[in-house]
C-alpha cells in the first residue's frame, strides 16, 4: 500500500522558499484529489542556513509526519546544500530509496565519482538543471527558483498536475485581503497591490510551466518514473 | 446528564453575536451541521476553532512552535472574534493574567510550549485548585539544555499531576474538535477545571493536512461564570480564602484536612469529567483490531507513526492492533485494561526520553513485562514507521535488516 506514496524531501537554504514549495505542492495534490501532507523542519532559521521541508503525496490517507528519512525524491534548492554540507543529513542523499530521483539546482555538475557509483547501485536518476536561471529568465527574479524546482519535480514525477499547481498558487498568494471597515485610501492601496499580485502569480506559473516542460522531456528520454 | 448548558447559555441559542455568528447548541455544532474540507496547518486550525469558540480573553507570548497560533488569534481579535487580547510579559505572567481573567468570569484561551510551559508551571496547579476552566494549548517541544525547538513530549509528564485535564491530540482534526468540545467539558459545574490540550509541535502545528471544519457563522454559546462550583471572587470561601489566608500559615488539623480534601476534590472532578468527555469524543481511547496479539498503545504523533507501521507489518503478514490514548487525565485505566487483556506484546512508542506513557501503562496492566517501552526518540528526532516495525520484529525474534543510517 505504501508503494502508492511519493515522499519528497526538499533541502534548501533559509529564504529560498523550500517550505513554501512543499506547501504549494501538497496543496496542488489536494486540489488534484489526492491525499497529501506537507511540513517544514527547521531550527531558529535565518537566511542561508539549512532549511528542509517534506511533501508526502499518496492514494490513501497519510499519517506519517515529521522529517522524511527515506525519500523517493530529493530536491536540492542550492549548491551549498552539497558543497558546504548545509543539510540535516550527510551525505545530502542519505536515505534515498531505490529507483529514486534527485533534482539539483545548479549550473554545473556537483557529484563526485563516489556519489555517482552510489546512485548507479540504487538506480537513482539525477536531474541537474539551473533552476535559478529559469527563474530569472521567466519569473524575472531569483525568488522564483522554488517555482522552477516545483515545475521540475512535477514534470518528472507527474504526482501533481499543472492545473493543481495553478489552483494552489492562487490560494497561497492570491488570497484577497478583506479590510474590515477600511478607508477608501486603504482599499485603493490594496487594489494596487492586488494588480501586482496577479502579475506575480502569472510569472510564477509561467516559470513552473517552462521548467515542467523541460523536465518532462528529460524524464521521457531517460524513461524515469517514480510514481507507481 | 452529560454536557448540559445552563438556562442562561440556552437563552443565547439561535441568537447572533456582533460578528453575525449564530450561537449554536454544541451537540448540533459537533455532530449535525455539514462540514467543509480545508487544507490547513495545525496553527491555522487552532485559529479556526477559536473563531467558533466565543472566547473572551486570549493572552499571548511568543515561543516556538506556538507563536504562529498565538499571532493568528491576534488576527481574530483584530477581526472582532475574540473580545480581548493582550501580550504577557513572560509565560509566568501570561498564566497569571489568564487566571485573573477567568476569576473575573471570562472564557480564556492561551497557548504555550516547552520551556514556556515549564516557566509558567506554578500557575497550573493554582488554576486547578481555583477551579478555573482555562484552556491552554501545549505544542510540545524540547525543554532541556542543550536547547531544542523540535517536538519532544517530555513536558507532558510534568502536567499529569497538576489537577488539570490533559488531552493529547494526534492531528489538526483532533485539535479543531477538541478545542471546542474541551470548553464544554471543562466548564461543566461538576468538572470546572483547566484543560491542557497538547500536541507534538511542528508535526501538528506546522503540518498542512485535510481538516473538516464546521461553518464559520456558527459558534459555541458563551461561558456562564455562574456555573462555577466555587463563588466568584468571594473572600471568605475557597479558593480565594485560601489565598488571602493560606492554610499553610496555620498549624492545625482543620487546615491540613481542608487542603487535603480540596486536593482530593480536584482529582475527583478530573474523574467526573469522563462522562462528559466520553459523550463528546466517543471514549477516552480509540481502538483498532484490539484482538490482535500485538498492540501499539500510543498518544499524539506516535499514533500516526504507529498507523503507518501497522500498514507495513500487515503487508508482511503480521497483524497489529492500535490503542490511541486521547485523554491522559483522566487516565483511561479500565479502557486500557480491557483493550490489552489479550495482548501478548504491548508496544508504547514515544517522542520523549523517559517513556512516561509506558510507565503509566506498566503501572496498571497485569503481567506488565508484556509492555515494551519503545521505540523512543527524543530531542526533535523523527520516528519513521520503519523504526517501530524494526522494534516489533526484533521483539518477535525475527531477523531484521539494519536500517540505513542517517549519516553523521
Amino acid at each position: 500500500m505504501l508503494k502508492k506514496r511519493t515522499n519528497i524531501r526538499m533541502s534548501g537554504l533559509g529564504g529560498q522558499g523550500a517550505v513554501t514549495a512543499a506547501h504549494v505542492m501538497a496543496m496542488a495534490a489536494n486540489r488534484d484529489g489526492k491525499f497529501s501532507i506537507s511540513n517544514p523542519f527547521f531550527g531558529a532559521e535565518k537566511r542561508m542556513a539549512p532549511a528542509e521541508s517534506y511533501c508526502r503525496i499518496g492514494e490513501e490517507r497519510i499519517y506519517d509526519r515529521g522529517e522524511l528519512v527515506y525519500p523517493d525524491v530529493i530536491m536540492i534548492f542550492h549548491a551549498q546544500v552539497i558543497t558546504m554540507q548545509k543539510s540535516y543529513t550527510a551525505p545530502f542523499y542519505s536515505g534515498i530509496k531505490k529507483d529514486g530521483v534527485v533534482i539539483i539546482n545548479s549550473a554545473c555538475d556537483l557529484l563526485t565519482d563516489d556519489d555517482r557509483a552510489f546512485f548507479e547501485d540504487l538506480n537513482v536518476r539525477v536531474y541537474t538543471f539551473d533552476a535559478t536561471h529559469i527563474a530569472m529568465e521567466i519569473g524575472g527574479t531569483e525568488l522564483s527558483t522554488n517555482m522552477a524546482m516545483l515545475g521540475a519535480v512535477s514534470g518528472i514525477t507527474k504526482t501533481v498536475t499543472l492545473e493543481g499547481l495553478d489552483l494552489a498558487l492562487g490560494e497561497r498568494f492570491g488570497k484577497k485581503y478583506v479590510a474590515s471597515g477600511g478607508t477608501a485610501s486603504l482599499d485603493e492601496a490594496i487594489k494596487k497591490k492586488y494588480a501586482k499580485k496577479e502579475q506575480l502569480l502569472k510569472k510564477n506559473m509561467d516559470t513552473i510551466r517552462k521548467s515542467y516542460e523541460i523536465a518532462s522531456v528529460w524524464a521521457e528520454n531517460g524513461k524515469v518514473a517514480v510514481v507507481a | 446528564m452529560a454536557n448540559e448548558l445552563s438556562e442562561s447559555q440556552r437563552s443565547f441559542i439561535g441568537t447572533k453575536n456582533k460578528k453575525g455568528q449564530t450561537y449554536t447548541d454544541p451537540q448540533k455544532l459537533f455532530f449535525e451541521v455539514d462540514r467543509n474540507s480545508a487544507f490547513f496547518t495545525g496553527s491555522e486550525v487552532i485559529k479556526e476553532a477559536i473563531r467558533r469558540a466565543s472566547v473572551d480573553v486570549m493572552v499571548a507570548y511568543p515561543i516556538t512552535p506556538q507563536s504562529e497560533a498565538a499571532a493568528l488569534i491576534g488576527e481574530l481579535y483584530a477581526e472582532g472574534y475574540v473580545a480581548d487580547y493582550m501580550r504577557g510579559e513572560s509565560e509566568f505572567a501570561v498564566m497569571g493574567q489568564c487566571a485573573g481573567a477567568a476569576f473575573g468570569g471570562a472564557r480564556v484561551f492561551t497557548t504555550t510550549a516547552g520551556p514556556g510551559t515549564m516557566r509558567a508551571f506554578e500557575n497550573f496547579p493554582m488554576w486547578a485548585g481555583s477551579r478555573l476552566p482555562i484552556q491552554v494549548i501545549v505544542t510540545c517541544r524540547g525543554i532541556n539544555s542543550p536547547l531544542s525547538i523540535q517536538p519532544d513530549t517530555l513536558e507532558m509528564a510534568f502536567l499529569l499531576d497538576t489537577g488539570m485535564l490533559v488531552w493529547h491530540a494526534e492531528t489538526a482534526q483532533d485539535f479543531f474538535d477538541w478545542i471546542l468540545m474541551g470548553y464544554i467539558v471543562a466548564e461543566q459545574p461538576d468538572v470546572h477545571l483547566p484543560l491542557a490540550l497538547c500536541c507534538d509541535g511542528f508535526f501538528v502545528t506546522h503540518t498542512k493536512d485535510t481538516v473538516m471544519l464546521t461553518p464559520s457563522d456558527l459558534c459555541l454559546p458563551p461561558y456562564d461564570p455562574y456555573r462555577s462550583p466555587v463563588p466568584c471572587m468571594d473572600m471568605e470561601v475557597p479558593p480565594v480564602r485560601m489565598m488571602r489566608d493560606p492554610f499553610i500559615m496555620k498549624s492545625n488539623y482543620i487546615s491540613y484536612m481542608t487542603h487535603a480534601s480540596w486536593q482530593e476534590e480536584v482529582r475527583a472532578a478530573v474523574e467526573r469529567s469522563r462522562k462528559h468527555t466520553i459523550a463528546m469524543m466517543g471514549g477516552l481511547i480509540d481502538t483498532e483490531n484490539e484482538d490482535a496479539e500485538i498492540l501499539i498503545v500510543a498518544s499524539g504523533t506516535a499514533v500516526s507513526q504507529g498507523r503507518e507501521a501497522i500498514r507495513i507489518l500487515e503487508d508482511e503478514g503480521i497483524h497489529v492492533g492500535l490503542v490511541k490514548v486521547k485523554s491522559l487525565r483522566p487516565f483511561p485505566k479500565q479502557e486500557i485494561l480491557e483493550a490489552t487483556k489479550n495482548a501478548k506484546h504491548i508496544f508504547v512508542p514515544e517522542f520523549n526520553v523517559v517513556g512516561w506513557l509506558a510507565r503509566e501503562i506498566r503501572s496498571i496492566v497485569p503481567d506488565n513485562d508484556r509492555v515494551v517501552a519503545g521505540p523512543h526518540v527524543a530531542g526533535g528526532m523523527t520516528m519513521p514507521a520503519e523504526v517501530i516495525v524494526e522494534e516489533i520484529q526484533k521483539t518477535l525474534g525475527h531477523r531484521v535488516a539494519t536500517l540505513a543510517g542517517r549519516g553523521s
